[in-house]
């Protein structure tokens, strides 16, 4: 394939990823690297590169947005930053030690389990009061946010050991999948720790350049990062989350999400059959 | 316990919020100015040789190392301005967690300032790490 075609078809093939990312709130990188894969036969290590550092972009250049709609706690981030940066760290090491059909298997299942957790947000519970844990007061991770009127919401945090590791195991994952393993943080924030859903998405947002950050110079050292090819993903990426932050407000996000569920179930398959007959 | 806390000289946690959001978005539009530039010019400058990431071979070393990169850069490389784009890109997120630490210290909040700067370090270890 001569350069400017494929050029041309990786950013269109990104541009989808961030786009449906955005509007299920997904991110753009659990579709992307089996995209470049499956579909145009890239190295694992390469696309799980192009993919870091389209996890940057995308979560950078949305960051504006959310902080505009004051749901986002900055302690909160900041205090999980600490396990979700070492974890990356963590798991880009891990990644050289690991074989390329072990990564798109692993891959392979964390994608079964985006699938699940997708499927299961349609159908939430009701709220249920727990105790105050005084941790959250002593580590300064209360706060409050503005409801549909308008009015301050106070919440605590609970549970920040169990919140704190499995962060730790959130920031593994992006660091050795190159993805920004939003739906790992959000579990942790929103299942784990209570912490309320709008607060859990938006600060996690925030949360994910970051620790993409930790793992992206070790990618970059060891020669992952192809410039011709984080060139239109990174772009491609970052165009198409823009535009699908800025849809969201009038798309049909349950119907996109049910059809995005199905598209990650089959690539999650496709990546562990791949990866089990060492294809990939 | 009220949202903001640390209010100090009309600096608090949601100002600091909104200018890290504007820090991140201008860094990451001048990080994709660079890489789209370098961009342009390799895929000019590599226009007639076919394309091969099947097989993993890791990038040159000059592309790796910062040091090496700014002579290619002068000599206009798109691959080496593309990978000056991502350093830069990858520099926003620290630019974020160094604001933070000053932030807090404008808001005498020590344990976070300490939070921060854990944050800070570990980033440093992953970029600047040699092996």
């Amino acid at each position: 394939m001569p350069l400017e075609l494929f050029t041309a078809l990786v950013f269109a093939g990104s541009f989808a990823a961030g786009l449906l990312g955005a509007l299920t709130g997904l991110g753009g990188g659990v579709v992307l690297v089996p995209l470049l894969t499956l579909a145009f036969h890239v190295d694992l290590r390469y696309a799980i590169g192009a993919s870091l550092i389209s996890v940057i972009a995308t979560s950078s250049g949305a960051a504006a947005a959310y902080v505009r709609e004051g749901f986002s706690s900055i302690r909160i981030g900041m205090f999980l930053e600490v396990a979700t940066t070492i974890g990356a760290i963590f798991g880009a090491f891990l990644a050289v030690w690991m074989p390329t059909r072990a990564l798109a298997i692993l891959f392979g299942l964390v994608l079964l389990y985006s699938a699940w957790l997708s499927w299961q947000q349609s159908r939430r519970k009701e709220e249920v009061h727990y105790a105050v844990n005084p941790w959250s007061d002593r580590l300064r991770l209360s706060g409050s946010y503005p409801d549909r009127e308008g009015r301050e919401q106070p919440y605590t945090v609970d549970r920040i050991p169990t919140g704190f590791a499995t962060m730790f195991g959130a920031g593994t994952l992006s660091g050795l999948l190159g993805i920004g393993s939003g739906a790992v943080k959000v579990l942790a924030m929103d299942q784990v720790m209570r912490i309320p859903f709008k607060v859990s998405t938006t600060t996690s947002n925030f949360m994910i350049g970051v620790t993409a950050a930790a793992s992206a110079g070790i990618y970059l050292h060891r020669g992952y990062v192809d410039p011709g090819l984080a060139f239109p993903v990174m772009l491609g990426v970052l165009a198409g989350s823009l535009l699908g932050a800025r849809l969201l407000v009038r798309a049909r996000v349950s119907l996109l999400r049910s059809i995005f569920t199905i598209v990650i179930l089959a690539l999650g398959v496709e990546m562990i059959v791949n990866g089990w007959l060492g294809k990939i | 316990m009220t949202k903001r806390n640390g209010e100090a000289g009309g600096f608090n946690d949601s100002r600091m919020e909104a200018m890290m959001g504007r820090l991140l978005q201008t860094g990451v539009l001048f990080a994709s100015a660079v890489v789209f530039i370098g961009g342009v010019l390799y895929v000019h400058a590599h226009s007639d040789i076919p394309v091969n990431y099947r097989t993993f071979t890791s990038e040159p070393a000059n592309l790796r190392h910062p040091s090496h990169l700014f002579g290619l850069v002068a000599t206009g490389d798109g691959a080496a301005i593309i990978q000056l784009g991502i350093l830069l890109l990858i520099a926003t997120p620290i630019a974020r967690v160094i604001f933070a630490v000053i932030g807090f210290a404008i808001e005498r909040d020590r344990l976070y300032v300490l939070i921060s700067l854990i944050v800070l370090a570990v980033l440093m270890v992953g970029l600047l790490h040699s092996s």
